[in-house]
């Protein structure tokens, strides 16, 4: 099942560079293993060393944050938009 | 008693004047306005300018830092010859080139724990354009303590974030949107990153938008939706951000009820970015 992945600035170097991939995954948490097997180092600072998510990078499904629904375990549809969010403070 | 236009101001304010949805009505809500900006640098350059054009009648400007010569390349409240003089007698400069009317007051210090309360205590709108996790966090803090409105906005290398937190209960914060900052080390600043020079010239300028409207009651504000924009793929996206019952400053059971001062980390040494 394939899943468009949009990345932020900061985790492109493991991407080649691209803004964004795609991805297998029925869950977020498959999708993120995949993307790690994918491109090496990617989600090292998106899930803490424990395996959860970090506080200061959210990770969106379409519009929603996967805080309100299930966590790592929200399932993926095909063609849902995975979209992650660093804390950024610059101005 | 409704306040008469001058000559002048009927001639500036023209176009808002007669723009339904401002009006003389919404022109005169600005100019009855105190409109905060923290921090002069990329965000707040042009926040401030928009806010004196379009006649916020006080804008505060609060910065510690001078004008350097490389940040210029997006700083457009200041320019050459302003290189070493305190940001926000810069940017004063500016604004009252932009509009002489509008009366400004300029704080030339770093906010802190100290003395957050009674810089921002004084005014209506409070919109964050600082460059530094610790000030950000701070800022949330106090505007929700004190029950003020903050236009927040925030960039990195290419990509912007923007939204509006109320006070109140029910409504997000920023610590809703990310309950902690990032340990150190982790996040890199402007100055290690680099940043696109007209990036904050679009954030910013949607900040003032924002300001603007919530002065004016026009419109419906970003309150609620987090607008994410990439400039490299020229995206814009709005994703729900949500009031978490859990926030440690505005859910049911705050843990933080006092001003805190985070470790400077991550922005520094160049805050004034």
């Amino acid at each position: 099942m394939s899943v468009n992945v949009k990345l932020p600035t900061i985790l492109r170097k493991h991407a080649g560079g691209e803004a964004r991939v795609e991805a297998d995954g029925s869950t977020l948490r498959e999708l993120l293993a995949n993307l790690e097997g994918s491109y090496p180092g990617i989600t090292k600072n998106v899930l803490t060393g424990d395996g959860g998510l970090h506080r200061f990078i959210n990770v969106y499904v379409n519009d929603e944050d996967v805080r309100y629904l299930g966590s790592l375990e929200t399932e993926l549809k095909e063609g849902d938009t995975v979209s992650i969010l660093p804390a950024v403070a610059g101005g | 008693m409704t306040r008469e236009f001058t000559v002048d101001e009927v001639q500036r304010y023209a176009r808002h004047i007669i723009l339904p949805g401002v009006g003389a009505e919404g022109q005169r809500k600005l100019l009855d306005a105190k409109v905060l900006c923290i921090g002069t640098g990329g965000l707040g350059s042009p926040i401030a300018m928009y806010l004196a054009a379009a006649g916020v009648g006080t804008v505060g400007l609060v910065d510690f830092d001078a004008v350097d010569l490389s940040n210029l390349q997006r700083q457009i409240a200041h320019g050459t010859s302003d290189i070493g003089r305190p940001k926000v007698e810069s940017a004063k400069e500016t604004l009252f080139e932009l509009n002489p009317n509008v009366e400004v007051v300029t704080y030339d210090m770093l906010l802190s724990s100290e003395n957050a309360f009674e810089v921002l205590g004084p005014w209506d709108v409070v919109v964050d354009g600082t460059d530094n996790f610790p000030v950000r966090y701070l800022v949330n803090d106090a505007t929700q303590m004190l029950g003020k409105p903050l236009v927040y906005g925030s960039i990195y290398q290419f990509e912007g974030q923007a939204t509006v937190f109320l006070p109140g209960p029910e409504t997000p914060c920023y610590r809703c949107l990310f309950p902690q900052p990032p340990p150190p080390g982790t996040v890199p600043s402007c100055a290690e990153g680099g940043v696109f020079g007209v990036l904050p010239g679009i954030v910013g300028t949607i900040q003032a938008t924002e300001a603007i409207k919530l002065v004016t009651g026009l419109g419906e504000p970003l309150v609620g939706r987090l607008l994410i924009f990439d400039a490299t793929t020229m995206d814009f996206m709005t994703v729900k951000l949500r009031w978490d019952a859990d926030c440690p400053v505005c859910g049911k059971e705050p843990t933080v009820t006092e001003l805190i001062d985070y470790d400077q980390f991550c922005g520094i040494p160049s805050r004034g970015e």
